[in-house]
């Protein structure tokens, strides 16, 4: 039987890789919502386990949830997304640069 | 659910049946009806008001499986979220005028925002503690991006990333406090985090850390305040005055809920995470302020410095430094209210105050707008007597009742620095020359609905015990 503390590394690497992402992808805007998922699915791995090991419900309910919401915050962040690529003609993270002082 | 949960839950199932009404007649009525779902949404709002009203006095109540409380706290802070939404939204009055297709979608994204608030006030479980802090922002997400211009889809994408990454570090943390207590509940978090082994403690001590850089994305709070200037450059100003006033309000209350009942085994440890956050705020936003020149960037910045002094009541951890933190949250509402609503009335016709220049010479154009101002800057800064005063004063003797001096010290010499830039837009205004004297014209209902905002901030300033005596017995009883 796999530890719980088998999991807990896996979920907390993929939330180290999904900041990590975050800060070092400077050229990419869809890379950015792709980690903010990546971040919310590490959420939800750990969720899942303590669930799962701890013998309660209420966690794999909260992970329905957490799903639910995702695909609504992607949602609001790609219409985002197509209006600043509209305006801009980029989704260049770097180019994120006129709100600035 | 029974009709006793029904009874509870009335304020904000008013507020979001509206949203789903205004919804449909956004599709169903043209541009020439926008003014219909300005209306409907103000009359939910003062309805609203009404059934929060009633409820005042009632014993606690908890209804939605003890998933939803409603005791002093919560009427009061709903009472004044619902407040700062009527401002608000009558100060968005101009937008609509110039973009009536903007005022359906304007309006129900309002409401959606406005209801996840005073749903995250009343939360007292996790997962509608999530969801309502989740429903309060993505709609402020989408309001932030309404006029579709280059600068409003920056501001909008900034706010979406870090407003993600903010839930993203809460959740983390709350998984990981989940794990260690098996519950969900805050009342049952509180209860088995003190019989808690050593290694499960630790593992709920890491998840409290991100629970507080969570909240702290949040607030806006020094060193999570990065996305805020620019937010409060890029945004639409009437946007600005709800994302700068209710949900500060909201959060503070589920921060006080949180950390001052479920977590307070460990109030040692957050003690300290919280006073270096309020010092870090207080100094960057009161010493980064100093040298903008953008007015908006300045009030951000000042955004800032006041979370860090509304923190400092907050870490305190008594019922009278909640108390003090309450009256500052409410205090400060009222003042980026009037603030960026005076930014509304007075730019219209081609006049567009962006700059602290623009203000130049503003008491010979119109004095009336002028002396608006003057009233906020002096509550901003501090000075009697102006509501800002009584909530300096308030948190720093919550300070003082603890033995903390040398925070109070600090708070105070912060706060001394910050008077100088408000104090320099009061000095635009007044004393520098200006090369076109015309007269400002602005709108009736902007002017009455700014000099409401002002003139309460005076009075609370002159007659604040009401106020003060109605926060402390929140947290006295």
């Amino acid at each position: 039987m796999i530890s719980l503390s088998a999991f807990l590394w896996i979920s907390s690497l993929l939330f180290a890789i999904g900041i990590a992402g975050m800060i070092i992808n400077r050229h990419n805007l869809v890379v950015l919502l792709m980690c903010i998922e990546l971040l919310l699915l590490s959420v939800n791995t750990n969720f899942v386990a303590f669930s799962h090991y701890l013998n309660n419900i209420d966690g794999k309910i909260f992970v329905f949830f957490i799903l639910a919401v995702a695909a609504a915050e992607t949602a609001v962040g790609l219409a985002i997304l197509m209006v600043l690529y509209r305006q801009r003609g980029t989704i260049e993270i770097d180019k994120m640069d006129v709100l600035n002082g | 659910m029974n009709i006793v949960d029904f009874h509870i839950l009335l304020p904000e199932i008013l507020v979001l049946a509206m949203a789903a009404l205004v919804l449909v007649i956004g599709l169903f009525s043209g541009r020439k009806q926008s003014s219909i779902s300005y209306t409907l949404s103000q009359i939910s709002l003062l309805i609203s008001v009404v059934f929060v009203w009633n409820q005042i006095g009632m014993p606690t109540l908890y209804a939605l499986h003890n998933m939803f409380i409603l005791d002093a706290a919560t009427t009061l802070s709903k009472l004044m979220i619902l407040i700062c939404a009527i401002f608000s939204l009558a100060y968005a009055k101009p937008f609509f005028n110039e973009n009536p297709e903007k005022t359906h979608d304007y309006c129900l994204l309002f409401l959606f925002s406005v209801s996840g608030m005073m749903m995250l006030v009343s939360s007292n479980h996790l997962i509608p503690m999530y969801l309502s802090l989740e429903l309060l922002s993505l709609p402020l997400y989408a309001l932030v991006t309404i006029q579709r211009t280059g600068m409003n889809a920056e501001a909008g994408m900034k706010y979406f990333a870090m407003g993600a990454f903010a839930s993203a570090l809460l959740l983390y943390g709350i998984s990981l406090v989940y794990g260690a207590t098996a519950s969900l509940s805050l009342s049952t978090i509180a209860n088995s985090l003190q019989l808690l082994q050593t290694q499960y403690s630790t593992m709920a001590l890491i998840g409290l850390v991100f629970i507080v850089a969570g909240l702290a994305f949040k607030f806006g709070a020094a060193p999570f305040h990065q996305w805020s200037p620019d937010i409060y450059q890029g945004a639409p100003t009437p946007v600005i005055t709800l994302l700068g006033s209710a949900p500060k309000i909201a959060v503070l209350i589920m921060a006080i809920r949180l950390f001052s009942q479920s977590f307070v085994t460990f109030a040692a440890h957050w003690q300290m995470i919280w006073i270096a956050v309020a010092i870090a705020s207080m100094a960057l936003g009161n010493i980064a302020a100093i040298i903008q020149n953008n007015l908006r960037r300045m009030l951000a910045y000042s955004s800032i410095a006041h979370m860090g002094y509304m923190l400092l009541g907050f870490v305190t951890q008594t019922p009278g430094g909640n108390a003090a933190a309450l009256f500052y949250v409410f205090a400060y509402a009222l003042m980026t209210l009037a603030g960026f609503g005076a930014l509304i009335v007075a730019s219209n016709q081609g006049f567009e105050v962006e700059n602290i220049e623009d203000l130049r010479g503003l008491n010979s154009r119109s004095p009336w707008i002028a002396f608006m101002i003057l009233i906020v800057m002096f509550s901003l800064a501090g000075i009697p007597p102006s509501v800002g005063f009584f909530a300096k004063v308030g948190v720093l003797e919550a300070v003082m009742s603890v033995h903390m001096t040398w925070l109070a010290v600090l708070a105070l010499i912060f706060a001394i620095i910050g008077c100088y830039y408000y104090i320099r837009v009061v000095k635009a205004m007044y004393f520098e020359p200006v090369e076109d004297a015309s007269p400002l014209y602005s709108s009736w209902g902007g002017k009455v609905i700014l000099s409401l905002n002002s003139l309460i901030i005076l009075l609370l300033g002159i007659f604040p015990s009401s106020l003060i005596d109605l926060c402390r017995a929140v947290y006295f009883s």
